[in-house]
């Protein structure tokens, strides 16, 4: 296929995948919900509630477009994009399978980080420009927790591509090859501290999106909704969608990173065509699992207090991100043959 | 223009409304809050969103048209509610109640104080942000429901007390699930204790925030959980006992560190004790009337001035009753725990940010059409 026509069409499947995803997470995460709390869940529309994701979305976009009084219409309308136009950009590079991604360039995992940056931006536009007291102290907790949280994960992914000497996300997984202790999360030899920088990653993955016990965007029985306050409708679909879409990409990238993106545990791969599911396969179930942790975690714990969230990334997961980068570089130089 | 920029912008701090419609104040309370960034300056509870006169209600009818309104202040423990005035009206008319009756009360009492808890508590992690707890509490509360609708007829705004005993009386099926649902809570306790006690995010959340100290706890004239949480050694049914109160070993938990974890702590110990209540009074239960062998008609009390305490979930209910030797009430006043509990709120929030403020509004278990009447 021509390249252009390749890409297009990878973009196309890419925004299917976040929108269908976005839905059916959020059926998911309604089911694993009401399992976790005895409870049957949605069940009325369609077999099991399929179709309740799908009666959702046509609520929100029936609803009227309201902009309250005071708001700035441009950010307004603007901000659920920029949560959700990234991470739909970000899905471009991430490999779901050896030969399945649109775009395998050589800084896919840069892309990835730059483009996960604007998500925070756009919950500030938005609680910013809704003109709502609430949105707004719930946006500046978010900065403040965005910007905390960046950093051990991006010291934390440092350590990755100090490991793995590139940027490419297809190459971090393809030198994690063979048998599942050929893993990076179970790679003790490269760094002792490998499950650490993993746990790491997924904590912060958790704050990066806003995730409970880490909502402070959304702190619902304290600010109402949050940066949310005020978005009717779509508006607030999109940023809904946008939430899901990021959720999937730090577990995407968690997954490739530490879980060996779409290699099978075992050393084994049919030839061709089939290969491709069979990559696409595990990269999904391995994807799905971590989401199940991130909604099991949701649903199981109270939320954080926000200083507390702030004094754990500065002074637990700094500090332990930092020693983590030194002693991989140390491991890496004293013993190379490893 | 955008609608922040508007407000004056020398001003340090701004006004923030919390509520009357708010997901963290239960109902329809609104607190004015004063707010220096998310430091709390000022609080101010805006009353009365919910005021339904109840005792203006109790002068203009008889004694017993007021029996059905004393469910509907606290819809949580409507039954610690029937109690206080039941008894502060039979201890101004000078009714005999027998013994039977005595102890169904307690009983009824004492599992209503258990599901009152019970929501409370999940309630509260829902205030901290943990949704799960809460159905698993609704789950058990439910049991307790079951049972109450089966002898008292209603689940939520009982009126089963009447001027000298009660109107139904217990049967079998009562008593067995009544010890079925103790033992099932026995075995609860310790789930809740796993699952949302011993939680390190709870007890950070919890820990020393919202601090009542025993002088700020008396001078605003707190109550039950509250007061006990700061180590005020106070429980009516043990410093002013009523009813058959005093035949039951049970204690008063008390803990003298005064945060939201002491509240906290207090609760969960209560409904054991309540269970400790509910246990010896179904062994001893004796056999006997429920109510008068001789209808109460008609009742008119000497004249005087009356008060009657009880120990409601929330705290020491009081009914003072004045009455002119009429079939109505010269002046009724109700006391009642949350109203002072909340006006506590003020200074010790002053300081706090938004969110410990709140796990402080949630520990003093508010039920705003009490405080509203």
């Amino acid at each position: 296929m021509p390249e252009p026509f390749r890409v297009i069409l990878f973009v196309i499947f890419a925004m299917a995948f976040a929108g269908l995803n976005a839905a059916y997470l959020v059926w998911c995460e309604r089911k694993g919900a009401a399992h976790v709390q005895r409870r049957i869940g949605p069940k009325e529309v369609g077999p099991y509630g399929l179709l309740q994701p799908i009666a959702d979305g046509i609520k929100l976009m029936t609803k009227q477009l309201f902009l309250p009084k005071g708001a700035d219409p441009i950010l307004f309308m603007v901000a659920p994009l920029m949560v959700m136009v990234p991470a739909i950009m970000s899905f471009c590079v991430i490999p779901f399978s050896e030969t399945f991604v649109a775009a395998e360039i050589n800084l896919g995992l840069l892309m990835i980080f730059a483009f996960a940056s604007v998500n925070v931006l756009g919950l500030l536009l938005g609680a910013w420009g809704s003109a709502n007291k609430y949105a707004v102290i719930a946006a500046a907790r978010t900065v403040s927790q965005n910007v905390a949280y960046e950093i051990p994960m991006l010291i934390t992914v440092i350590t990755m591509v100090m490991v793995t000497n590139t940027m490419n996300l297809n190459e971090i997984v393809r030198s994690q090859a063979g048998w599942f202790f050929h893993w990076h999360i179970f790679r003790l030899d490269i760094s002792l501290l490998m499950p650490v920088s993993f746990l790491i990653f997924f904590v912060c993955s958790l704050a990066e999106t806003n995730r409970a016990p880490f909502d402070m965007a959304e702190a619902e029985s304290e600010l109402i909704a949050g940066v949310y306050t005020e978005y009717p409708g779509m508006g607030f679909g999109v940023f809904f969608m946008g939430e899901y879409a990021n959720i999937v990409i730090g577990a995407a990238l968690a997954v490739i990173l530490f879980l060996g993106g779409w290699q099978s545990p075992i050393p084994f791969s049919p030839e061709g065509f089939l290969g491709v599911f069979w990559g696409l396969f595990w990269f999904l179930i391995k994807l799905y699992a971590l989401i199940f942790i991130v909604i099991w975690i949701r649903w199981t714990y109270p939320r954080t207090q926000f200083y507390q969230l702030l004094n754990l990334s500065w002074k637990v997961l700094i500090p332990i991100s930092l020693f983590n980068l030194i002693l991989t570089a140390l491991q890496i130089k004293i013993f190379p043959w490893l | 223009m955008n609608g922040l920029l508007q407000q004056d912008l020398n001003q340090e701090t701004f006004i923030l409304n919390l509520g009357p419609q708010h997901p963290a104040t239960h109902g329809v309370l609104r607190v004015k809050l004063e707010m220096d960034g998310e430091y709390i300056v000022k609080a101010e509870p805006v009353l009365g969103y919910i005021h339904r006169m109840h005792e203006k209600m109790g002068e203009n009818r008889t004694w017993v048209k007021f029996l059905p309104n004393c469910g509907r202040m606290d819809y949580l423990s409507a039954l610690s509610y029937n109690h206080g005035y039941v008894a502060a009206v039979e201890r101004a008319a000078g009714i005999e109640v027998p013994e039977r009756a005595e102890y169904l009360r307690v009983i009824t009492v004492e599992l209503n104080r258990i599901s009152s808890h019970l929501l409370w508590f999940g309630a509260f992690v829902l205030d901290l942000g943990g949704f799960t707890p809460l159905l698993y509490a609704f789950d058990d509360r439910e049991q307790i429901l079951d049972l109450l609708e089966s002898v008292t007829g209603s689940r939520l705004t009982y009126c089963y007390f009447r001027f000298g005993g009660v109107y139904n009386d217990i049967d079998d099926s009562f008593i067995t699930g009544t010890r079925e649902l103790i033992k099932r809570l026995r075995k609860r306790m310790p789930m809740y204790d796993a699952l949302v006690t011993k939680n390190i995010i709870l007890i950070k959340r919890l820990k020393d925030i919202g601090p009542i100290s025993k002088d700020m706890a008396r001078r605003y004239g707190a109550t039950g959980p509250v007061a006990r949480g700061s180590g005020i050694n106070f429980d009516v049914r043990k410093d002013e006992p009523y009813s058959v109160y005093p035949e039951f070993d049970f204690d008063v938990p008390v803990y003298e560190e005064g945060d939201s974890m002491a509240r906290y702590m207090v609760r969960m110990d209560e409904i054991e004790q309540s269970m400790r209540i509910i246990e010896q009074a179904l062994d001893k239960l004796p056999e006997g009337e429920i109510k008068p062998k001789k209808a109460v008609k008609l009742v008119k009390p000497e004249k005087g001035d009356y008060y009657y305490a009880v120990e409601a979930a929330r705290g020491s209910f009081g009914v003072r009753l004045v009455s002119d030797g009429t079939n109505t009430a010269y002046r009724l006043k109700l006391r009642s725990p949350t109203y002072s509990n909340l006006s506590l709120f003020d200074e010790a929030s002053r300081g706090m940010l938004l969110p410990d403020a709140l796990a402080l509004m949630g520990s003093l278990d508010l039920v705003i059409p009490e405080i509203d009447r």
